[in-house]
């Protein structure tokens, strides 16, 4: 994870910029961080459609291995809970 | 610099000239009382077309600072007054203006709050606002209002403070007599205070969003930009009045001084009650009686380091509050210097005087007793308690 601004090197008055949403980690709020099963993965994309984020993406073209981004995945578990073949892992984070 | 003939006025008129001469873009108030005469002169300016403003008479204090703060946002020059009740509607959003490092200006007409309804001065509605992160002034006379007012948007649209401006005059005692006030040019004005405003500001070519919501991991940083841009604005505000010096001949210092060198009892006040401290300094001291007086013109920050310079080989310290704050050690400016006192590691006997609440009259002779309490304490070494009630039946 990136390490958070000093006091001083932050901008003055709480200012939120555009895209701001991609420099801001959301990563940090994760309790459990979801691991996909490759061997187990039929690649879907159900996942994919259901993640709210959405973090979740197919490596290069459909049908290709499924992803997660970790700096954004806040670890609600909804990608777990949907999976059909139930190959996603919730894993409590170190 | 171009010399101006005085003009008759009150404090509340004095300050709306101020704030004519200073250009303000939007005034936002609740136009009904507590308000006062101030906001009815800075409509008349902007009906006459001397004051080209957006006056928003909006339906409540709460709207009204809010307005204030939207306005800053968007990089307009503000201002707004209020008073008692009022103030204390305002107290949600005060916190959220200096946070946000908005360079709002306010003039207040110090007065009692409720219950039971009182409309005369004392400091209870400005106490509540202590730790809202606002730069607190306090003035002696209109005329000092009004110089103060000038120096607030100099010192608010400072790119290292960005910090919003109260302006304390006392209720009634200040906002409604009138007396001569000498004020400057227009063109000096301009030059004093050029424009300054805030920056980044809301703009649709560029959009940002300014306060939104705040995890753990930055809310106390962001807290403390605010702490210290307080803190570190002391000396600019110092400086600023200095400079005013330089130009109207009038300076007040950030602490206000009377007697102090040689002074065995000093005895701090706030307001304009100073005037009444001072007059009984120079009797006192015809008379022989080595004391004296200052006049804290700024509460926050707090000049512990100016003020302890003053006092520090005093025997005797009393100290003036105009409000309670009620089930605390003593009353707030006692407790600012006596925690001053401590951390300069000095132990001068300190005793806490409550009056003039809620318009009650302070007399020379009050002020007389006050010393003569303390000349015993000098004499005697004992205190017999720390807080007394001047004027207070039974």
């Amino acid at each position: 994870m990136k390490k958070l601004p000093k006091w001083n090197e932050m901008e003055e008055g709480f200012i939120t910029r555009i895209l701001s949403e991609s420099i801001n980690k959301t990563g940090t709020w994760r309790t459990f961080k979801p691991i996909i099963d490759q061997s187990r993965c039929t690649k879907c994309g159900w996942c994919i459609v259901y993640c709210p984020e959405p973090c979740i993406y197919y490596e290069s073209k459909k049908d290709s291995k499924i992803l997660i981004d970790y700096d954004f995945c806040k670890g609600c578990g909804i990608c777990a809970e949907e999976c059909p073949v139930k190959c996603i892992n919730m894993v409590l984070e170190e | 610099m171009q010399i101006i003939e005085p003009l008759t006025l009150s404090g509340n008129l004095a300050i709306a000239y101020a704030v004519k001469q200073l250009d303000v873009d939007v005034v936002a108030a609740y136009p009904i009382t507590p308000q006062t005469t101030m906001v009815e002169k800075i409509s008349e300016y902007i009906s006459k077309g001397e004051l080209k403003a957006n006056l928003l008479l909006v339906e409540s204090e709460h709207s009204a600072i809010s307005a204030c703060l939207s306005a800053a946002a968007s990089g307009a020059r503000v201002f707004t007054s209020s008073s008692s009740q009022g103030l204390l509607l305002m107290h949600e959003i005060l916190f959220i203006t200096s946070a946000l490092r908005f360079p709002v200006v306010m003039a207040i007409a110090n007065r009692a709050v409720s219950a039971p309804i009182n409309i005369w001065n004392d400091h209870g509605d400005i106490m509540p606002q202590r730790d809202t992160g606002w730069i607190q002034l306090f003035v002696e006379s209109a005329q000092e209002a009004y110089d103060k007012v000038i120096q607030a948007y100099r010192i608010a649209e400072d790119d290292k403070v960005r910090l919003p401006i109260m302006i304390n005059i006392d209720g009634i005692v200040l906002s409604h007599t009138y007396e001569p006030v000498y004020p400057i040019s227009d063109s000096d004005v301009a030059s004093f205070s050029p424009w300054n405003l805030y920056s980044p500001r809301l703009d649709p070519d560029n959009p940002i969003t300014i306060g939104a919501f705040c995890y753990p991991d930055y809310y106390f940083e962001t807290r403390y930009q605010s702490l210290k841009a307080l803190n570190d604005s002391l000396p600019i505000i110092s400086n600023v009045d200095k400079e005013f010096g330089e130009l109207s001949g009038r300076s007040y210092g950030i602490v206000s001084p009377f007697k102090c060198d040689d002074a065995d009892i000093i005895l701090i006040s706030m307001g304009s009650i100073s005037m009444t401290v001072r007059a009984a300094v120079k009797k006192l001291r015809e008379k022989g009686e080595k004391v004296g007086m200052l006049s804290l013109k700024l509460f926050r920050p707090f000049p512990s380091k100016e003020l302890i310079r003053y006092i520090k080989n005093a025997k005797a310290i009393g100290i003036i509050d105009r409000a309670f704050s009620p089930g605390a050690v003593a009353g707030p400016v006692f407790t600012e210097v006596t925690s001053a006192l401590y951390l300069s590691k000095m132990d001068i006997p300190s005793v806490d005087f409550f009056l003039g609440l809620g318009g009650r009259d302070v007399k020379m002779e009050d002020i007389k007793d006050i010393f003569n309490i303390l000349k015993r304490i000098v004499k005697t070494g004992l205190i017999e308690r720390h807080s007394y009630y001047i004027g207070l039946r039974g």
